[in-house]
């Protein structure tokens, strides 16, 4: 579905990716884990173009993105969900105008239909007595609910997601993995940039390690935290907790 | 100091500095709003890609800022007539409450230019990546998302704005402009008393920020309230 082709991206001396390459396929939910600095997010960013790369190319069904075909790179882009860490959520907006915004100005879909399709993924989310709320007025947890609602209301192909959990209070954590997982088992292809290492034991299928701008190892999930092959994700295993 | 102070303080001159002051306003106001299109302009020749509108925003910014509002109204009040009679050959003759405007008009448009610039950019940038990840285009991302919410962090500013404009709305009298202060001046004339139309006319301008601040203070708690 993705293919990541040689990419290295610098921002000014420090390479943050350093010739990566990496397979998406459709149904596929990859965790992408490594240490701060280690190139996750970037790597991420540039899946979806939000940060443009250096050399390399980017294929979404064997079709290069290339940001100079701008009619055509807009349409790939808007075959992906992106959830921030941040969340990014319109302040100045309902729950429910927050779902419903791209929807009429970019799928140019009535309101109606907009609302329809809020509403029905505000209720998987679990939300929809929110719908009328204004972000300030949510938790952690709630927010970013929301904005997977959001990103699921544009019906992307592929979800995105940016440290999703790093933002939130622990008791919040747990909310917004049920979430994913279950759009996981709803045969959503995922690529996740996380810390929680239990989700992406868990509910990733693939776990791509990185370090230092560097795809170090690439295993199924299982074999990955069972029996981690490089030295560097032994050590980092080592430090970080998980189930 | 107020020797004919009776003299003054009588109806008719109230009136017609009254008349005055809302002369005042109306210039202010009317300023405001076409500073707030050349703001407008300005913010986004400040924030545009290409060279040539940010440099153009730029030298007007600094040329505008860095001189005196006086020596502007000065200018433009000898050079447009001027121009006007190097191409045509007639003489123009202009309401110098006209020419004040302009001259306060492109004033403000610079400051206003800096302001708007700064509440655009004081939006989260958070706003800008979630509207592009969501396909909007970037002409939408500022109408729909950007501006509200710059709109709300501008409103206190301006409203400051607008009451540095009705204040220096008096150096239109500089160039004859039958506002407040030449008002003052005129009545001053006539008693052999400045003093007291002078501060006849200060009440008036006190009155006059006063309220407008006054104004400023409930609209900035409503918006705060969707805080």
């Amino acid at each position: 579905m993705i293919r990541v082709e040689n990419v290295s991206k610098n921002f000014n001396k420090t390479h943050a990716l350093k010739n990566v390459s990496l397979e998406v396929n459709k149904g596929d939910i990859i965790s992408l884990i490594g240490p701060s600095g280690s190139g996750k997010s970037t790597l991420l960013r540039c899946i979806h173009g939000l940060e443009h790369v250096d050399t390399g190319k980017i294929y979404m069904d064997d079709e290069w993105m290339n940001p100079d075909d701008e009619k055509k790179f807009r349409a790939q882009r808007n075959r992906m969900g992106f959830v921030f860490q941040h969340f990014n959520l319109f302040p100045n907006m309902s729950v429910l105008q927050n779902c419903k915004l791209a929807q009429v100005e970019v799928l140019n879909k009535t309101d109606e239909e907009a609302e329809k399709t809020a509403l029905e993924y505000l209720e998987k989310v679990g939300l929809l007595e929110k719908k009328d709320a204004y972000p300030n007025n949510l938790s952690g947890g709630q927010k970013q609910r929301v904005a997977i609602a959001r990103a699921l209301c544009m019906n992307p192909d592929i979800m995105l997601f940016d440290e999703p959990t790093s933002a939130l209070d622990p008791e919040m954590i747990k909310e917004v993995l049920e979430v994913m997982k279950d759009l996981g088992k709803q045969g959503m292809t995922m690529v996740v940039v996380t810390h929680e290492m239990g989700f992406a034991r868990k509910v990733g299928t693939r776990v791509v390690f990185l370090d230092q701008g560097e795809i170090v190892e690439e295993n199924t999930s299982e074999k990955f935290f069972e029996n981690p092959q490089s030295e560097r994700a032994k050590d980092f295993l080592s430090k970080v907790f998980y189930e | 100091m107020f020797v004919a102070i009776d003299q003054v303080f009588t109806l008719e001159n109230i009136l017609y500095l009254a008349k005055g002051a809302l002369l005042s306003v109306a210039i202010a106001a009317l300023s405001l709003l076409i500073g707030l299109v050349l703001g407008i302009l300005g913010a986004s020749g400040r924030r545009s890609k290409h060279k040539v509108p940010r440099a153009i925003a730029f030298v007007y910014v600094t040329i505008i800022r860095g001189t005196p509002l006086l020596l502007q109204i000065l200018i433009i009040f000898s050079v447009i007539p001027s121009i006007y009679t190097a191409f045509t050959g007639n003489v123009l003759r202009i309401n110098p409450i006209v020419i004040g405007m302009i001259a306060l008009s492109i004033n403000s448009g610079a400051y206003q230019t800096e302001l708007l610039r700064s509440g655009i950019n004081g939006v989260d940038k958070g706003q800008w990546e979630a509207c592009e990840t969501l396909g909007l285009s970037s002409w939408k991302t500022m109408k729909l998302v950007i501006l509200p919410q710059a709109f709300k962090r501008v409103v206190p500013p301006l409203i400051s704005e607008f009451i540095t404009l009705i204040k220096d709305s008096s150096l239109i009298s500089c160039i004859g402009a039958a506002e407040l202060l030449k008002g003052a001046q005129v009545i001053g004339a006539e008693y052999y008393d400045v003093m007291s139309p002078y501060m006849l006319a200060a009440i008036f301008y006190l009155i006059m920020t006063c309220i407008v601040s006054c104004i400023g203070n409930k609209v900035e708690k409503r918006l705060a309230v969707s805080d």
